[in-house]
């Protein structure tokens, strides 16, 4: 029997080059060679699963989760003190001033009025934000989907803002809905006196609500364009041959296969509204009044602006709000073992 | 915007938290030009001192607020900082009496505005003011000219001045009469004008009296009809600082009040605009009263090289340093010797920034008792909080004014209850 043709002929230059560069890789693996495979006899291949995970997960534990319990342990002290030695333990004082409130739906009635205004305004804001742009992600995935001329343009004018700092992306805005701003400059023509926007309580929150649209719109317009794109072509040629309608094959085809990516979509707004901060403060502060304040804001004040600071309670907000987190992180979990299930079948 | 923050708190704090011998770092915020300045003194005090390196981290006002507190807590920060809440952070600050190499000359020439700067009950030399500031109006005397109506004389009342600018903005068609910067230590000055007393006879918090809310009635009903600007009050929540100056820059206002630290933004950015005076404070039933303050220069006491801190401090408050920083900065010095010789001679050639600065020289002069106390007084960053948070909801809508009173007392004893002093 005769050798291959390549193993008899002569190692070309970029092989050698790849056998000097591999060189240190060999020694490397041959150095810990033998204690790995001496460490694989006493634990088992599960035992080596922990030795690889170990690393990452100590990283893990260093950054998330002991400041995670530092965190727990400051919501249960009082004072304005940060050193933890020199705070006083309180218990769930914290939590119980944060929950004690007349009415839930009236924060006046509230001892921690600024933190319920917060929880509101955050909800109303998660409901008509997530709502909005979900509608209008797929609206322009659906319609850069399409032959369109200059395609390619189009999709960068959209993910454009996706790549803008957040302090910018207020400071834009600020600009064109200030008194003095660039929208009453282009109203004034046509009659329209200017107009405070911003210090509107119900304009002000329409601007939150539609500058965070503008800012984050084309990041999830993207991730349904890439689903909209695996679905195969010959789904639509097949309805096209029966002559679907095209609204049947909006809500019978491209809706299903696109649940899996619209589900990432929703929880991941959801999750990134719940935390709405920079955009707004820079573009409204919270105010007019406290018609645009969002907890993530009632904690950072908390915490750091207001005289004296409370760390305590600004820690046991922001666990609760975490709590918040943790229920739609698992939602989308859940919501990803059920669509994998589901695809399996 | 957070996270960055953070992250060049978390850096600055790495830097002051290697200090080699001989290396002293200032964090400094600016105004005005006082940034070049200090750069320029500085580097001819490291000409002379060539075993000191002295490095200043020029920084936002945002980071002296709210994360070099955050650092002192630590048991961090720089060697020097320029600060604003002078007295809340006093217990880090460090005492240079046995480090400065005349102490005498220090309480002569700084003395009035020392307890300012060091814990209650102790005779602490812990800085000095860069500039000692004082709350009062602004006019623009271009627009009363317009309008044809005569700026209210010296001894003018809030009311007065409320008349005369409702008149030049009806006159002049700009959107607001008035404006005061959104501030719980700007509104004070009306307030003790109109009789006011924050301090309790323990020394704690006392609740809001009548001259107090009278003031902020007459207030919040200008803010209603229109008379003074309610875009500033309302357009942030909490305890937030907001200005109304570009408003007076770009004209939109007849009358302004927030201090003299503004002289040289308006030097440098009305220019040849319009012209205008200062106009010292107008006056309430019981004063004819601005509220003092200012800016001082701290040792921090978790420095490394207290003796070289306390010689660059030494050389920053000698006489020269303090009136050249003074005349090139448009700011009124905290220095006695200099106030009495009084022959500051500011670097302006504009006639108005002059007249300006004497009038708050003069004007300081006249300030009320209850106003000399405040810088000093432990709780008054704590009752501005609540007087801003409260006023302006009122002001936005959400919040009846009686119920605002209520609040605001119940907030500032709250944060008593929680400081555990």
């Amino acid at each position: 029997m005769t050798a291959p043709l390549e193993t008899a002929s002569k190692p070309s230059a970029v092989q050698h080059l790849g056998a000097i560069a591999l060189a240190p890789v060999r020694l490397v693996m041959g150095l810990i060679d033998r204690p790995l495979r001496a460490l694989q006899r006493m634990t088992g291949l599960s035992g080596m699963a922990i030795f690889f995970l170990a690393p990452n997960m100590l990283i893990f534990g260093i950054f998330v989760l002991l400041p995670l319990f530092i965190n727990f342990v400051y919501s249960t002290t009082g004072g304005s003190a940060l050193f933890l030695p020199e705070r006083s333990y309180v218990g769930a004082d914290q939590y119980q001033r944060l929950f004690d409130c007349s009415n839930y739906l009236d924060p006046l009635t509230c001892q921690e009025d600024a933190f319920w205004t917060a929880v509101s305004n955050t909800f109303w804001f998660v409901v008509l934000q997530v709502t909005l742009m979900i509608g209008a992600a797929l609206v322009t995935a659906l319609i850069l989907n399409r032959n369109l001329a200059a395609r390619s343009f189009w999709r960068a004018v959209f993910f454009f803002p996706v790549l803008l700092s957040p302090v910018v992306v207020g400071l834009i805005w600020r600009w064109i809905l200030q008194r003095q701003g660039l929208l009453n400059f282009i109203l004034y023509p046509f009659g329209v006196d200017p107009y405070t926007w911003l210090t509107d309580r119900t304009w002000s929150f329409a601007a939150a609500v539609g500058v965070s649209l503008w800012a984050h719109m084309g990041f999830y317009a993207l991730i349904l364009l890439a689903g909209l794109q695996a679905i195969p072509k010959d789904l639509y040629e097949a309805a096209d041959m029966d002559g679907t309608k095209p609204a049947r094959v909006f809500w019978r085809i491209t809706l299903p296969l696109l649940m899996p990516n619209l589900v990432v979509v929703i929880v991941l707004a959801l999750i990134r509204s719940v935390q709405v901060f920079d955009e707004v403060y820079i573009l409204t502060g919270g105010g007019p009044g406290t018609s645009t304040l969002f907890i993530t804001q009632y904690i950072y004040e908390t915490g750091f602006v207001s005289q004296p600071r409370n760390p305590g309670l600004a820690a046991a907000a922001s666990i609760l709000m975490g709590l918040v987190l943790v229920v739609l992180t698992l939602v989308q979990l859940g919501l990803g073992r059920r669509g994998e299930k589901k695809g399996k079948r | 915007m957070k996270l960055r923050s953070l992250l060049a708190g978390a850096t600055l704090a790495l830097l002051t938290s290697t200090a080699y011998a001989g290396d002293v770092r200032i964090m400094w915020y600016s105004d005005g030009v006082e940034g070049e300045v200090l750069a320029d003194l500085m580097k001819r005090f490291m000409d002379k001192n060539p075993d000191i390196k002295v490095t200043i981290d020029n920084v936002a006002f945002g980071v002296i607020k709210e994360q070099l507190p955050v650092q002192l807590e630590a048991g961090h920060g720089p060697d020097i900082a320029r600060v604003t809440a002078l007295k809340d952070l006093s217990r880090h600050w460090l005492d240079l009496r046995p480090l400065i190499s005349d102490a005498a000359y220090w309480d002569a020439n700084f003395g009035a505005q020392a307890d300012w700067m060091r814990p209650d009950g102790s005779n602490q030399i812990s800085g000095f003011m860069t500039q000692v500031t004082l709350t009062g109006g602004f006019a623009n005397k271009t627009l009363f000219e317009q309008a044809g109506v005569p700026l209210p004389g010296p001894d003018a009342t809030w009311d007065d001045w409320a008349a005369a600018s409702k008149k030049v903005a009806d006159s002049q068609q700009i959107p607001f009469a008035m404006a005061l910067d959104r501030s719980g230590h700007r509104i004070t000055a009306p307030n003790i004008a109109f009789g006011a007393n924050y301090i309790g006879a323990d020394g704690k918090p006392a609740p809001l009296d009548k001259g107090a809310k009278d003031f902020i009635t007459k207030f919040v009903g200008w803010t209603n009809d229109g008379v003074m600007s309610k875009d500033v009050w309302v357009s942030a929540a909490g305890q937030t600082y907001r200005a109304a100056a570009d408003d007076f820059i770009n004209a939109q206002l007849a009358y302004y009040y927030s201090g003299s630290w503004q002289i040289p933004n308006f030097a440098t950015k009305i220019g040849n605009g319009f012209d205008w005076v200062a106009t010292g404070s107008p006056c309430g039933p019981a004063a004819c009263t601005g509220m003092p303050g200012g800016a001082g220069l701290v040792a921090v006491k978790y420095t490394k090289n207290p003796k070289d801190v306390a010689k660059v401090m030494d050389y920053l408050a000698s006489e020269a340093v303090v009136k050249e920083f003074s005349e090139r900065t448009l700011f009124i010095p905290a220095h006695k010797g200099i106030l009495d010789k009084g022959d500051l001679n500011f670097k302006t050639e504009d006639p108005q920034v002059k007249a300006a600065l004497d009038v708050f020289v003069k004007a300081s002069k006249t300030t009320a008792p209850a106003a000399q106390k405040m810088p000093g007084w432990r709780w008054a960053d704590t009752v501005y909080g609540a007087l801003v948070t409260r006023v302006a909801q009122v002001i936005a809508g959400e919040l009846p004014l009686d119920d605002a009173f209520t609040r605001i007392d119940s907030d500032v004893a709250t944060k008593v209850k929680d400081s555990g002093l």
